[in-house]
């Protein structure tokens, strides 16, 4: 007689995870965008988003092309947008667009060459330019879909390293409190009680007034150093149960070092945890991420995120150009709503007792 | 009670002193000299040695912790950097305006989501709870940035239903006519969060003994969802509203931005961006020092909700 293989925390996690249908779609949806990260980050594809292969602000396909504006023949601004009488700046703009150059009956002798020059200028720039691109261009003439993918690795590694980092402290300090207690316990929650009285926000911007240098790793930092409060709190909980549970004893009767029943014996026994709060970070930071960007404290110029690709977008919604404000804004939504519903199915399968 | 009163108090002394230690290692330390963001770009070593002497960093690193301990007991933190204001006097006017916001902002999000997490809970595992919470799901994880850009940019910018920005004198004309549309924008981004916490809290009680026999003895659904279920489903409400208050001082920072209102959170980006320390020192601390007295609060008022709970 065989006794079954039985099946560990994580078979069973699987098992309850593959019958629930929202969930194994939505893995399908993070694990597409985590493939595409893997295969921009690697050059495979977008290695080229740089590339100023439309006119500037070339609109969506679906859409047209845009009737043709003259952009840069002198003399004849392009077609001004109709007043808004809602705008708060509308008498300021109608001011600026009232002739105000006098020329005092002088006329401009190079005007005849300049219109020249524009007129073959424009051709030459345009040569070669798409019209139209699939979901269309941003004002550089860079295709707006190779973008958002290259903003979305960006905003992706930036939450996923941050959560690491955030979950690895979180983890670390919750392991050392709830296993030593004591002095050691006291310190930790001192700690704990200064950054939670802080709302993290107000400490993320502090931490960015001081750092000063913009940069992908400096977000890191100032995501991973300021988020690590609640993954400490749940794990330090878990530590303090099991400290005393017999298997833990037992390792200590074998002779286990204090690090090895820490992080060997125990950890593997609550990394449910650390996993679970590190999908739930990971959507906070993509958030937090796009945020700092577009506020200019994030990216540094140069480099595309959703949130740098967003701060453009909002100028351009006010001509009328909305494909980049989409494109971004439908990327994030899909891949932090798929990375929300995972999180929870990922929880209850994880941790059957809460429902 | 006012023994338990004066015993919290005394508990937050080493947690304050912690915030005014990690804001001075922050800002003293981390921050470098600040001489060097203030004399600007061309600056010779005359300017530097004399704006060190005026600010006291070539001072020792504690009598520099003392003078600030003492700028914060006397609410004294000198000039903003930036405008040469007052940081008392930037805190005391930019907290009206903030307040103008939040006040209608988080009564309205706390009804609305009572009501909503209520009704849900009616119809708890049916199809109609599951898509409202998926489109809460799918609602939160679009960026608020994105809400703003597109509410402003449709209902006040094209329609002109709202200001698109802008402040004016009088109270009754800000709550009015300049804080509608932020408060519909906060509410539209914090409702969907807001009714799935609830909902949980709610549904937490809602398979509690009690809940059986008030049904058993007969009351309508209705009666029990809102008086029983509703009465202990308070504690959890009050403590995520209570807590949230302070940090929503500075979450409000991008409605503030965009509708160019003067509140704390848009100062607080100003002087971040324009390196201004000594008012983000000063919000930081005065921030966290509400945030404890909040949580202080939160405790005296579950007794007031839950006559169980003795404060000892």
């Amino acid at each position: 007689m065989t006794a079954p293989a039985s099946v560990g925390l994580w078979g069973l996690a699987w098992r309850r995870l593959r019958a629930d249908r929202v969930a194994m779609a939505s893995l399908a949806v993070v694990a597409a965008f985590l493939l595409m990260l893997l295969l921009s980050a690697t050059g495979l594809i977008v290695a080229d988003w740089e590339d100023e292969v439309g006119v500037n602000y070339a609109p969506p396909s679906f859409v047209g092309a845009a009737p043709a504006v003259p952009a840069m023949v002198p003399a004849a601004p392009a077609q001004p947008l109709p007043d808004n009488p809602f705008d708060p700046l509308a008498d300021d703009i109608r001011a600026l667009r009232a002739p105000t150059v006098d020329m005092y009956g002088v006329a401009d002798p190079l005007a005849a060459d300049l219109a020249q020059l524009g007129v073959s200028g424009v051709a030459a720039a345009g040569a070669g330019k798409l019209a139209t691109l699939p979901f269309g261009a941003d004002k550089w003439g860079h295709d707006i879909i190779k973008k958002t993918i290259k903003g979305g690795e960006t905003s992706i590694v930036v939450g996923l390293v941050s959560a690491l980092l955030a979950v690895g402290l979180g983890t670390l300090f919750g392991a050392l409190s709830g296993y030593c207690g004591g002095a050691v316990d006291d310190f930790f929650n001192w700690f704990y009680s200064i950054f939670t009285a802080i709302p993290s926000v107000l400490m993320i911007l502090a931490v960015a007034a001081v750092l000063q240098q913009k940069g992908v790793v400096t977000i890191v930092l100032i995501l991973g150093l300021t988020g690590w409060t609640g993954p400490y709190r749940l794990i330090r909980a878990e530590y303090i149960k099991h400290k005393a549970r017999e298997y833990v004893l037992a390792a200590d009767a074998i002779g286990a070092s204090h690090w090895r029943r820490m992080f060997g014996h125990i950890f593997p026994n609550v990394s449910h945890v650390a996993l679970v709060q590190m999908s739930i970070l990971v959507v906070g930071f993509i958030k937090a991420e796009v945020i700092l960007s577009f506020l200019g404290f994030g990216v540094p110029v140069g480099v595309v995120s959703w949130g740098s690709m967003l701060n453009e977008a909002q100028n351009e919604l006010i001509l009328g150009r909305w494909w980049q404000l989409t494109a971004a804004a439908i990327a994030m939504a899909m891949l932090v709503t798929a990375f929300s519903l995972f999180t929870d199915a990922l929880r209850d399968a994880l941790d059957p007792k809460v429902k | 009670m006012f023994a338990y009163i004066v015993r919290r108090l005394w508990q937050m002394l080493p947690t304050m002193l912690g915030v005014v230690l990690l804001v001075f290692f922050l800002f003293n330390w981390v921050g470098g000299d600040p001489a060097y963001i203030l004399a600007g770009k061309m600056a010779n070593a005359e300017s530097i040695a004399n704006i060190r002497r005026q600010l006291g960093v070539d001072q020792p690193y504690y009598v520099q912790l003392w003078i600030f301990i003492q700028q914060i007991a006397s609410f004294d933190f000198g000039l903003s950097w930036a405008t040469g204001e007052p940081v008392a006097n930037i805190i005391a006017t930019r907290l009206g305006p903030s307040l103008t916001v939040l006040i209608p902002l988080t009564v309205l999000e706390t009804v609305i989501g009572i009501a909503l997490a209520l009704a849900v809970a009616f119809v708890r595992g049916s199809l109609t709870d599951r898509v409202v919470m998926i489109a809460c799901t799918v609602g939160m994880s679009v960026s608020i940035l994105i809400y703003i850009i597109v509410f402003q940019y449709g209902l006040a910018y094209k329609l002109g239903w709202f200001p698109v920005q802008g402040w004016g004198g009088s109270f009754w004309e800000n709550l009015l006519r300049y804080s509608t549309l932020p408060i519909v924008i906060g509410l539209a981004v914090s409702i969907a969060p807001t009714l799935r916490l609830f909902r949980s809290f709610v549904l937490d009680e809602a398979g509690q003994d009690y809940v059986r026999t008030a049904r058993a003895k007969g009351l309508s659904e209705r009666r029990v969802m809102w008086v029983h279920v509703l009465r202990n489903a308070a504690i959890p409400i009050i403590t995520h509203v209570m807590s949230n208050l302070p940090a929503l001082l500075i979450g409000a920072f991008l409605l503030e931005r965009f509708f160019g209102i003067p509140g704390i959170g848009r100062e607080v980006i100003l002087a971040v961006e324009r390196s201004d320390f000594p008012v983000i020192k000063a919000i930081t601390v005065y921030v966290a020092a509400a945030t404890m007295l909040f949580n202080l609060l939160t405790d005296l008022m579950y007794q007031a909700v839950d006559p169980r709970v003795q404060l000892t």
